[in-house]
This record gives C-alpha cells, structure tokens and sequence, in this order.
C-alpha cells in the first residue's frame, strides 16, 4: 500500500434507492456485488443434561445467502437471538461457517489460513454496539486508530501516520488534540467515532456496523446515522447495517432483510419493504414499532408469545406458532423457501401465505 | 393539571458528592400525575429522570446522594417529611417500582412465586397459603402461561418479556396507586415491547393506576402518556399535554428530540437519508454554564440565554416552557424535507 495515493478516494456513484432489481455477474450500469454468503450457516453446540453429556445444537444461522453490493447499505434486521449478529462476524470470517462459503470481492474466504486472510482482512471492518467496552481502557486515541495502520503498514514513517490519524479523526469529527486522551475521557457518542476512525483506519471498502446507534442517546444516535452515511456518499462504502431498529434502518439501508430463527424471510428494496412488507413477521415488526405521533391510531396487531428457542425450533416454518396467517397442515410441517414475489422485482418472501401487494 | 393530582412533586432537589464537588441531579422538578393517567418522563441519560423516580421513593443511596429539598405529596401527604417506618409501609404497597432490566432486578435464588408472596406478605396479612394462591392470579393477570406451574420457576427459566411481566405482577402485588415505570421495555424486543406497553395499558384501566413512565422513546410517550415531561440537565424544560407536544413543541430541546427520531413510512423516504441532529452534547453538571442549560447546543441561542438562566414559565394555557423564546420555537419544519 503506497502513501502517496490519498487517503480518501472519491466514491463510486452509490446505487439509487428505488432500484430493486437483484443483480447477478458483473458489469453493466449495476453496482457489483463485494460480499456474498452462499447457503452459510453457523450451529453452536450446547452441552445440557447430566454432567453435560447429552449434546444438542443451536441454529444462529442456517443457510443463509445474502450479497452486499458496493457503496449500498443493506439493512438487516431482527428481535435478539435470530441471528443476525452471527451472521455479520461470518462475513467477516470473524465466525468460522459450519457449512456454506463466504466470498469476498470474487474470493472464496471460506478455505483461506488466517494469513492468507490478513489481506483481505484490510478490506473489511467492523464497527460494535457498544462503545464502552469495544475500545481498549489502556491505549490512547493515538495507539488505537493508529495500531491498524502499522500492523497493514499502511504509513512509510511516524509523520505520515501521525497526518493519517490527524485526518481520520477529522473525518469522523473529532479535534485532532484529543489524540493523546483515553476512552474514558469521551462520552458514549465520541467514543463511537473513535471506533470508527479506527475501522476507517484500514481504508476498507465493507463496514458491518452492528448496532452502532443502540448504546446512544437519541440526539446522538442521529448525529453518528448521519456520520455513517456521509461517509458512505463520500468513500463509496459497503455497509451490512445490523439492527433492530426499523425506524433507522429504513433511513440508511437501500436494501433490507429481515432475520428470524437464523433465516432471512424477507428481503427488498428498501421502499419496497416497508411500502409492501409481504410476509407476517415484517408486518408484526412495523406495526409493533411505536410512532412518535399521538393522533396516529395504535396499531392492534400485536404478536403472541416469544421467539422459540434456536436449540429447538418448531418444524415448517418458525414462525408458525406465532403467526396469524399460519396454515394448519403446512405451515407447521413444511419450510417455505426464499422465493422472489414477482420475477425481477428482488423482492423475496420465505412464506407460504404471504400478504398480497 | 388537573388539581386532584395523585402525585405532587415540587421543587425536588437531589444532588450527589463527587470528588469534583457537589452536583445537583434533580434540579427544582415540579410536576403532577393525576390520577389514573400516565406521565411521562423524557429525557437522555443523565438527565435526572431516574433520580427523580428513586427520589419519589426515597431510594436514593445516601450517601453520595441526597434529597436536598423540595416535596413529595401522594395524595397530600408529603412523604419527604414520613419516618423511615412509615416509608416502608408505602413502598411497594401506595407506590411500586419496575425497572429496565428485569434480570438484574428479580433474585435468582427464589422462585418468582416465593418473590410475588413476600411483597404480598410485607404489606398484607394473609396465610401462605392465600398469598399463594394470590401470586398464581397475578401471573396468570399479566399473562404468563401455566402460572399454576410457572409459579415455581426460577428467573433464569423465563424469557425476557416474560421476567418483566413477573416484575409487573410483584410490582402490582398490593395494588398500587402509582407506578413508577423506569425504562421498562427498553431492554426488550419490539414485539416483546408492544405485548408490554399494551399490558400496561389495560392494567391500568382496570386498577385505576397512575403511572410515571420514564423512557428516552418519544414513539412509546406518544402511544401511551397523557402528558410530557422534558427534563435537561436535572431541569424540567417544557411540560403539556402530549398532543400539545407533539404538535408544536416549545422548547428547542423537545424540537430537537423530535426531529432526530426516524419515522417509519412515506415521510422517512421523502427527505434525504440524513436525520436532523441536536449538535454538542449535554453540559457537565459539575460545571453548568450561566445562562440556560440548553444554549450552547440551541439554535434559537441569543445574547439573553448565555447569561440568563429563563425561568420555567406558562407559554400557553395549560403548558410551561423554560426558554425566552419559547412563543416562537413552532411546530417542526418537517415539511420542508419535500
């Protein structure tokens, strides 16, 4: 990696909002994909029973295939324990995948030792919930932001660092003085652009941001929304944007899918789910979401019961207990696919009733 | 408000030592809750809002903290001034506490049940027996499946949504006049959330309960108070009808609260994908500024509000506002983004 190219390259056009229509090979005026899961999953043995003998395994993802484009935001969203964070370390090869691949940029990262990965590792980065506990209490802003760039040798001396972390902070709003400061000294909303200087550090081109915004006030949540998107326009990022907020993943994502039991059960455009959600679970979600209106009706759909366990989900498809459209003799007894709603439209639906248009 | 107010809370002051001096975390809150309605009480962290609710109960650990002053009035009587004796008596039995994280907050080592009857046993002669028969009712009133069963469960063998509801039946336990409600479906899931609020709703139809609804959400403040609190800094800054608040807040704080949340639907896709944002960050309470709390972050700011501190005054009928220009803060320029 030269020096000498700037630190910031401008950005490839990001994708429209409106365009729905899933992309398959490369070229064309469509953006390509960067990161793709084929059919991966991750099971996670859970020892119970007597002296911890009897073994049983917990599903956090089960065969899920999702592809991030360059420069968009694909929004992934889902109630806690349906897998999504999971999901997110396996694009990352964080979570070794019990079966299926993961193929970064045309590369299968599935096979590779962890030095063929370091590379690769450059080009990914990932951004975590919680600012407190995500940063080293005993390093300084300086060491943090600046270890990355020394392990990738990413700056030929300390002056060219130094003006490299200068600029970081300075992207991300934060004074270049503050370099010599430790995490404590910064407040929940700072200490969350620190953690994102130090992914930007790498000069990556895939984010997963994982619940970035839970952890922070509202005032602050949309002071670091807006961070992240102005970084986006400005670097051409990829972003897998986890949460389990809708209201704010519909603001950020272009595309979005919605995690339940380790499987996707809907994925669109992002106008295209929240205009036409299609399957049940999306509409519980929306509906149960409070408004910040009170002249708005409330709405009465609220969902019975909890989310069953990954160890043991119920056979058919999941959410089946749960669901008020279920149908009694397949619902319970066969697993609807992923399937496109109408050929062309990128809209997909894993329901064997779903919601007309 | 209305004067048969349940709850008077008046110039309440509670601070706290810290090796940097004094602070003060509750600063002269005033506020009513009348009866069988909710309040809500809206702010971000550090604002005081919780403070304010142990402050109620006198649950404030001292030290390093303390309630300086003000009073407390349920029902007329100042509970500030009752001896500790009597304190106890209206804990958990007048007036009843749930918190954010059911987890923490239930003990491990007993069966909900066994916890359900000693709240009952506390502030109620009754058999074992009947105070048994008594918890498996509660449960079976906030929903939890089987409670005949599930009335010897322990904490860890309940889901989340299910451990809170166990807190609301403790909680609910000797029929409170009021609840104090502190974040109680932040920790959970928005399915979870709504099974929640909507509980608490009809519970409180049926028991005739205040409650004091704590909570940073304005979407759960707009589906389930009557009326608004925005506290700042340990001030309350605006105080009205919800409907009112919503419709034109008038302080620029609520404004902004307003604006930066994300709403599902057209309007969220008719702007850009940028929300707005309250600039800065809230003021360290070791070292508050002259003027008003708010006015290094405002964009209404004049010369008058980093000098002055604007008094917490009516700016219409039936609502206060502390700011000097709250007449014209006006409804949020939503519109604007089309």
């Amino acid at each position: 990696m030269s020096t000498s190219r700037p630190l910031f390259q401008p950005a490839p056009t990001p994708p429209a909002r409106e365009t729905s229509t899933e992309m398959e090979g490369g070229g064309g005026q469509r953006p390509r994909t960067l990161v793709a899961t084929d059919r991966v999953s991750k099971y996670f043995p859970v020892r119970g029973g007597w002296l911890g003998r009897s073994t049983r395994v917990l599903r956090a993802v089960d065969g899920v295939s999702l592809r991030v484009r360059r420069g968009e935001t694909m929004g992934l969203v889902g109630e806690s324990g349906c897998g999504k964070s999971t999901l997110g370390r396996l694009m990352l090869r964080l979570v070794e995948p019990t079966f299926g691949r993961v193929v970064f940029d045309g590369r299968d990262l599935t096979p590779l030792s962890q030095r063929e990965l370091r590379p690769l590792r450059r080009r990914m980065q990932i951004i975590f919930q919680d600012p407190y506990s995500s940063l080293n209490p005993r390093m300084t802003v300086r060491e943090i932001v600046g270890e990355a760039i020394r392990i990738h040798k990413l700056a030929k001396s300390r002056r060219a660092e130094e003006e490299r972390i200068v600029s970081l902070l300075e992207n991300v709003g934060l004074r270049a003085d503050v370099m010599d400061r430790y995490p404590h000294e910064f407040s929940g909303g700072q200490r969350q652009r620190i953690g994102i200087a130090r992914a930007l550090a790498v000069e990556p081109e895939f984010i997963v941001c994982d619940e970035p915004i839970s952890a922070l006030d509202v005032s602050i949540q949309a002071q670091i929304v807006n961070l992240l998107v102005e970084l986006q326009e400005r670097l051409g990022l990829a972003y897998l944007f986890v949460s389990h907020d809708l209201k704010v993943v519909e603001h950020v994502s272009h595309r979005v899918a919605v995690m339940y039991l380790g499987k996707i059960v809907e994925q669109a455009a992002a106008d295209d789910l929240y205009e036409h959600p299609r399957h049940p679970y999306t509409r519980a979600l929306l509906a149960a979401a409070p408004q910040p209106d009170p002249a708005r009706k409330r709405a009465r759909l609220v969902l019975e019961g909890d989310v069953p366990s990954p160890i043991d989900p119920p056979p058919g498809c999941a959410f089946h207990p749960r669901c008020p459209r279920a149908v009694k003799g397949t619902c319970d007894r066969e697993l609807p696919p992923l399937d496109e709603v109408k050929n062309g439209t990128g809209h997909k639906v894993a329901c064997w009733n779903p919601h007309a248009d | 408000m209305a004067d048969d107010a349940l709850l008077r809370v008046r110039e309440l002051v509670t601070s706290f030592r810290t090796d940097a001096g004094t602070l003060r975390a509750v600063d002269e809150v005033s506020f009513d809750v009348p009866r069988a309605a909710t309040v809500a009480l809206v702010g971000e962290s550090g604002c005081g809002k919780s403070v304010t609710a142990l402050s109620i109960l006198r649950l404030v650990a001292s030290p390093p903290g303390r309630i300086e002053s003000g009073r407390v009035e349920l029902d007329g009587r100042d509970l500030l001034g009752l001896p500790e004796r009597e304190m106890r008596a209206v804990r958990g039995n007048d007036v009843s506490m749930i918190f954010q994280e059911p987890m923490t907050s239930l003990n491990p080592v007993y069966s909900v049940g066994w916890q359900i009857m000693e709240a009952i046993r506390l502030h109620r002669k009754k058999s074992r027996r009947d105070a048994r028969a008594r918890a498996v009712e509660l449960l079976r009133l906030v929903g939890i499946p089987e409670p005949e069963t599930n009335v010897d469960a322990y904490p860890h063998q309940l889901s989340g949504g299910q451990r809170q509801r166990v807190m609301i039946a403790m909680a609910l336990a000797c029929e409170p006049k009021l609840l104090l409600a502190d974040e109680p479906t932040t920790a959970l899931d928005v399915t979870i959330q709504a099974q929640i609020l909507e509980l608490l709703r009809e519970l409180q139809q049926r028991l005739a309960m205040s409650i004091l609804l704590i909570t940073h959400d304005l979407g759960v403040v707009a589906e389930n108070a009557s009326h608004v609190v925005v506290m700042y800094a340990g001030r309350v800054v605006e105080r009205a009808p919800v409907a009112a608040i919503f419709a034109r807040p008038m302080h620029p704080y609520t404004r902004g609260l307003l604006e930066s949340i994300p709403r599902v639907g057209r309007e969220a896709r008719a702007g850009s994908r940028r929300l707005r944002t309250i600039e800065g960050m809230v003021p360290d309470l070791r070292a508050l500024p002259p003027g008003c709390r708010f006015a290094d972050r405002c964009p209404m700011r004049v010369e008058r509000c980093t000098s002055e501190e604007p008094p917490l005054d009516e700016a219409a009928p039936g609502r206060l506002s502390r700011c000097w220009r709250a007449a014209e803060v006006g409804p949020e320029p939503r519109e604007e983004a089309s």
